[in-house]
């Protein structure tokens, strides 16, 4: 069984044949992310309670949390795809890593938009220099370094190798963000769910915060596929089935 | 061994080193990455003095005043264990009230007044609907009331 999963994943380890099973996965995942988003924020809107301390203005966690959880997420997806494709040379690992830094730096970038918006009313600051608060922007401009590197060299085996380093060395990064509102004194409060502890929010909020979570993460995969699929014909494009399906195409 | 065994080892070794060092620049930054100081850490002189720095805890019940001109207002921050007074004049956030946490930048004048320049609200991580708010505030003087009996 072990044996035949392995085959299983070294089949799709390769491009020709990760590319029509992404295709195939693609509209599913798509489907999911729009349905669970419009419960996850109907919920969110019409249905959770208005919170005790800040009235309506709390709702934005609808889309902050998940966005915030989502961009430490994908960073050590990405980093573990990089890290992958540095030891052991795999092509598809490569180019999953670079398929999935600029859905990871479009969520960070909304956690941080969302928690400036957020901040202003509730904090009386849009920014502050707290230890949650520029950790979360470091990640970004790992991101953006990351993507930067790799799209600085030409040759698409050095560029990931350069780029993958940047992944899994800021790895150290996402724990920072996850406990620095633990271990220092911060603006920003701690967590209200996590593993350990009862949720300290009302059920109403908690699923829609939840629902919209599994929504960011259906988008991601298939936002992360589509992007997996481009990348694919753009560096196998001397292959003869790329030129087989292009042609075809016509 | 073979190349990829060998990219393996170098690549976890250069991890490895790269742990320790962030581990002891952490440490060594650790009293750096405070936000705020406590006014217990005020008290014990662990706060700067004759510079800026923010003062955190909550707004003490009952402390609040404002002066005629509307803006200027006195209050005192606690952490239950040791309080300094704070003046400020400007505009308070939406969350600051009596009892809440609050975060303030300013200077510590020679009286032991802390005069801020910014004042942040700090709220915590409970999120529940007012009635449900209104009926534990309730219960919690039930039982107080209770014990005082």
């Amino acid at each position: 069984m072990a044996f035949q999963n392995s085959i299983i994943w070294l089949y799709f380890s390769s491009p020709k044949n990760f590319y029509p099973l992404a295709g195939k996965l693609i509209p599913v995942f798509a489907v999911l992310a729009v349905v669970l988003t419009v419960i996850g924020l109907y919920i969110g809107f019409f249905v959770a309670p208005t919170d005790y301390q800040q009235g309506d203005s709390y709702r934005i966690i609808f889309i902050h949390v998940p966005a915030a959880w989502m961009s430490m997420f994908i960073y050590i997806v990405m980093a573990m795809y990089a890290f992958v494709g540095l030891v052991w040379n795999i092509k598809m690992s490569e180019m999953m890593a670079s398929a999935m830094a600029p859905t990871g730096a479009m969520f960070a970038f909304i956690a941080l938009w969302t928690g400036a918006l957020w901040g202003k009313p509730t904090w009386g600051a849009y920014w502050v220099w707290d230890a949650r608060l520029t950790s979360e922007l470091i990640l970004l401009f790992l991101y953006i370094g990351f993507m930067s590197l790799e799209s600085a060299i030409d040759d698409p085996r050095r560029a990931a190798r350069a780029s993958a380093l940047i992944a899994v060395v800021g790895v150290v990064n996402v724990p920072i963000i996850y406990f620095s509102v633990k271990w220092w004194n911060t603006l920003h409060q701690g967590a209200s769910v996590s593993p350990t502890m009862a949720p300290k929010m009302a059920a109403a909020m908690l699923n829609s915060m939840m629902i919209m979570v599994f929504a960011f993460w259906m988008y991601s995969i298939a936002v992360v596929l589509m992007r997996a699929r481009n990348i694919i014909l753009e560096r196998e494009k001397q292959t003869t089935w790329v030129q087989e399906l292009v042609t075809n195409k016509k | 061994m073979k190349a990829r065994h060998k990219r393996l080892v170098i690549i976890v070794a250069g991890l490895a080193v790269l742990g320790v060092a962030l581990t002891l620049i952490f440490n060594a930054f650790n009293s750096n990455m405070v936000f705020f100081f406590s006014p217990s850490d005020v008290q014990a002189k662990q706060a700067p003095v004759d510079r800026t720095f923010r003062l955190g805890g909550l707004v003490e019940e009952g402390s609040l005043k404002r002066e005629d001109d509307g803006l200027t207002v006195h209050f005192m921050v606690t952490d239950n264990a040791n309080t300094i007074p704070v003046i400020y004049t400007g505009i308070l956030p939406d969350l600051f009230r009596e009892g809440q946490g609050v975060v303030a930048q300013g200077k510590l004048d020679a009286g032991g007044v802390f005069k801020a320049s910014e004042v942040l609200a700090k709220h915590d991580e409970t999120y529940m609907p007012p009635e449900v708010a209104d009926a534990l505030e309730k219960a919690k003087k039930q039982t107080s009331a209770s014990i005082s009996e």
